[in-house]
């Protein structure tokens, strides 16, 4: 007899699971090592609970009522669970705190475009110390341990765009307009968007070329040659953070991106994400995040990243299949 | 920073349609084309440092999204289509110009009357989501009815009262009785890019980017 499963679930079967499980041994003594102690969260959260957080958890995409008419939420991701548990759990405690997790999460990604709908993120949240610096260490720690010695992070920052539409005098619905072109990266419908709000030939071309900026320590200069304020500054928010982690040995996988873009409500500052030449989909993602906590009644900095465990494990797998290869 | 060799660039390349004029691009760009344009029935060629892996145009951001192609060339009558799909899109190619429109059968009108009697149109496409999204920008109602083939059939034989559809010249609206509407969106020929490989092949995407750019603009 054959009974399914709903699409974008799995089983995993002790040969897989084995590889996993050492996988995520390798990760959370990298994390334990760097003082991240593991927490665990329930899969279930008050759906408005998951909302007070914003960015992409407040779209759960599985709700329920129980029994007392109470609206459920399955998680989906765990930076907001933490910053929930920070708030109600460690109000006294003088921070930083520091948390790492291996969790599931849930999503009603098309299971059709190989994504799964249940997931496991593995990640650390640094809460209440001005860390970004210290976040990325220990994601380079982290890959080291994975063994992708392909993997990149792309650094960006995502205060950068807020401030050039400022600084282009855009109102707020053109704004709007042109931060989701270049959240979706779509060049095209972004120069028109440009053009239509009445920014300058010069202020397009700009604002097309910092989009497209992306590479080692040599793009911050070009980064600064484009003359504008607002992009300057943002390469020397990104300078800092390298300088930072150049003195402690860190910075070897970091790739600067004046393109990158993640969820605007939620992050301030730097923003990253993790790519591997191996496999075409980002392995994880994470940034600066200082108005998560205020929303949960604390006023602390924030700063985490979270990995794909699934993905990660494909990645490794293709990064041996290839050295097998001799490439 | 690896420095281990790399797999030569893998572009998506439309069939159809699109084919002859991203051949010349391609050509112009000072990529030779000449073996595609044989009656090979092999999908991958290598032409000028590049694996081009030819496609049906709507399989482009699928093969482009997974990494599987880096690059691709496709209709943005694809794109909007599939824009749930996190590709880059680099360029506006400018060639394979047509019109997303809405058409109804010529001196009819039997769209405004379905529109005033029963509060919303029967509408035909092979492109359900630019149909939904328009209809919905615009505060109409409608009642979409998905095909896959000739779409023009459609309210011919009473299946929907009108069509949403990808026209270029209007001859075969004009041989079907079917007259343009409304203009939805203008489409072109796009260049893509994977995101992961747009950061980590960075110069070569640059590099392809301008040529092609220049080529086009040429």
């Amino acid at each position: 007899m054959i009974h399914p499963i709903p699409p974008g679930t799995r089983d995993v079967l002790p040969e897989e699971m084995r590889e996993l499980r050492r996988l995520q041994g390798a990760l959370i003594e990298v994390f334990e090592g760097r003082g991240y102690g593991e927490v665990a969260t329930p899969a279930l959260e008050y759906d408005e609970v998951l909302r007070r957080g914003g960015g992409r958890a407040q779209d759960a995409a599985y709700r329920f009522f129980d029994e007392g008419g109470e609206l459920l939420a399955l998680r989906s991701e765990m930076t907001v669970p933490i910053a929930r548990l920070v708030a109600t759990r460690y109000t006294g405690a003088e921070p930083p705190h520091r948390f790492c997790y291996l969790a599931g999460a849930y999503r009603a990604v098309s299971p059709q475009r190989g994504e799964m709908r249940e997931f496991t993120q593995a990640g650390v949240e640094l809460i209440g110390a001005d860390g970004t610096g210290e976040v990325i260490e220990v994601l380079q720690e982290a890959l080291d341990a994975a063994r992708l010695a392909s993997a990149v992070i792309g650094l960006g920052d995502a205060d950068l765009y807020r401030d050039l539409v400022e600084e282009y005098g855009l109102d707020d619905d053109a704004a709007a307009a042109v931060l989701e072109r270049l959240g979706a990266h779509d060049l095209v419908g972004l120069e028109a968007e440009l053009a239509g709000a009445g920014a300058s030939e010069e202020q397009i071309a700009t604002c097309l070329a910092v989009s497209q900026l992306r590479g080692g320590v040599e793009v911050l200069e070009r980064a600064r040659g484009c003359g504008s304020p607002a992009v300057s500054r943002a390469a020397g928010r990104l300078e800092d953070i390298y300088r930072g982690l150049e003195d402690r040995d860190g910075g070897y996988r970091v790739q600067f991106d004046f393109g990158l873009m993640r969820d605007l409500s939620y992050y301030n500052g730097a923003i990253l994400e993790v790519y591997d030449p191996a496999v075409g989909h980002v392995l994880g993602g994470g940034g600066r995040y200082d108005g998560l906590m205020k929303r949960f009644g604390l006023d602390l900095s924030a700063a985490g990243f979270a990995l794909n465990l699934e993905r990660v494990h494909v990645a490794q797998i293709e990064e041996r299949r290839r050295q097998g290869e001799g490439r | 920073m690896s420095s281990e060799p790399r797999a030569p660039l893998k572009l998506a390349v439309p069939r159809g349609a699109l084919l002859g004029e991203t051949l010349d691009l391609l050509d112009a760009a000072g990529v030779d084309t000449a073996e595609l344009r044989g009656d090979s029935r092999s999908l991958i060629f290598e032409a000028g440092g590049m694996t081009l892996v030819t496609m049906r145009p709507s399989d482009v951001p699928t093969y482009v999204e997974a990494g599987a192609a880096d690059v691709g060339i496709t209709g943005k009558d694809v794109l909007l289509e599939q824009s749930d799909r996190p590709v880059y899109e680099l360029l506006d190619l400018g060639y394979g110009r047509c019109r997303m429109v809405l058409a109804g059968r010529a001196g009819s009108d039997r769209l405004s009357e379905s529109a005033r009697s029963l509060g919303m149109m029967r509408i035909a496409t092979k492109y359900p989501r630019i149909a939904e999204r328009y209809f919905e920008s615009t505060g109409r109602q409608i009642e979409l009815i998905e095909v896959k083939g000739s779409v023009e059939l459609a309210p011919l034989v009473g299946l929907g009262d009108g069509i949403v559809d990808l026209v270029a010249t209007g001859r075969t609206l004009e041989e079907n009785e079917l007259e343009v509407r409304e203009e939805i969106v203008e489409c072109t020929a796009r260049l893509v890019a994977n995101r992961v490989a747009h950061k980590l092949r960075a110069a070569e995407i640059d590099e392809l980017t301008e040529k092609l750019r220049e080529a086009s603009r040429g």
